[in-house]
């Protein structure tokens, strides 16, 4: 369970997310919440498990485009 | 496939603005396949991607002189389909009553990402073959879906499609600080949804290696 304190910092770390785990964060609040991090287990399975899901939706094959689909779009725009 | 005759999208730009056929087939070479994929992904619907991707492209040809150059090609051909893509989910939310707006059940409504999420088991490294499966695939398609038209589309562009954050608030017409926090939603939400999955999958898992260890 968080205590009050670490649930404040948690709170705090997860408004800094999205900046971290692109690499965009500036550096004093990347050093203060990789502190954080390396005593917060939560959050690091917080970091751990969304920076897998971005992976996970950007490396899961996209569907190609069906042959069919491709052949009638240069059909519709006369470009056989 | 075609040779890329036109090196530099400056070259590009000018044979088809001259009309010429080998530009617009390389600009569909270039760009049809994610066009089609960000259609297919807003709309969930392979017909509607399919007119969606040729109402892009028959408008970007039309539209072709009007094009100033300012943005690149690909973000140009991506706003198109955005805007045709959002006319149709407009219609259906018309047809069903619901708002594009309105947030699902259980995505972060502050905005500010500030819900801390209960779910906490640690499910990162989890080789992929046991997390990609045809169901897990199915729970990830199901989990974008459901996520309100405004976080999708951010996701989508940018996770997905690799924009950058100023190329997707270009799609998008919204600024970059809007990307961000759109983005962050999202992805909390999405990270949710799937750690409601793996966590019964890893337990799983670890249940049934207990006996697979016991016998080599």
């Amino acid at each position: 369970m968080y205590s009050e304190e670490r649930h404040h910092d948690c709170r705090e770390l997860l408004g800094e997310l999205c900046d971290y785990v692109d690499g965009e964060l500036e550096a004093a609040l990347c050093a203060e919440l990789e502190a954080h991090l390396a005593e917060c287990p939560d959050c690091r399975i917080m970091v751990d498990t969304l920076r897998r899901t971005i992976v996970l939706y950007r490396t899961q094959s996209q569907p190609a485009m069906p042959d069919d689909v491709r052949t009638r779009l240069y059909r519709v725009l006369k470009l056989e | 496939m075609v040779d890329d005759a036109f090196a530099s999208e400056t070259e590009l730009l000018r044979g088809l603005r001259a009309g010429e056929a080998a530009a617009y087939r390389q600009l569909l070479e270039l760009h049809s396949a994610n066009v089609y994929n960000v259609a297919f992904k807003l709309l969930g619907d392979e017909q509607e991607a399919e007119d969606v991707l040729q109402e892009t492209f028959m408008s970007a040809f039309e539209a072709i002189d009007g094009f100033e150059g300012r943005s690149k090609l690909s973000t140009w051909l991506y706003r198109i389909a955005y805007n045709a893509s959002l006319m149709r989910l407009r219609k259906r939310s018309q047809m069903t009553s619901f708002s594009l707006d309105v947030p699902t059940s259980g995505v972060d409504q502050d905005g500010d990402g500030s819900r801390v999420s209960r779910h906490l088991v640690d499910w990162s490294s989890v080789p992929d073959d046991q997390l990609l499966t045809a169901e897990a695939r199915e729970v990830m398609d199901r989990a974008i879906a459901e996520l309100p038209e405004t976080l999708r589309s951010t996701f989508i562009l940018r996770d997905i499609q690799g924009l950058s954050g100023s190329e997707t608030a270009e799609v998008l017409g919204i600024s970059v600080p809007t990307v961000k926090t759109r983005l962050h939603r999202a992805r909390l939400w999405l990270r949710d949804r799937l750690s409601d999955y793996f966590d019964e999958g890893a337990r799983g898992v670890r249940a049934a290696a207990i006996p697979a260890n016991r016998g080599s």
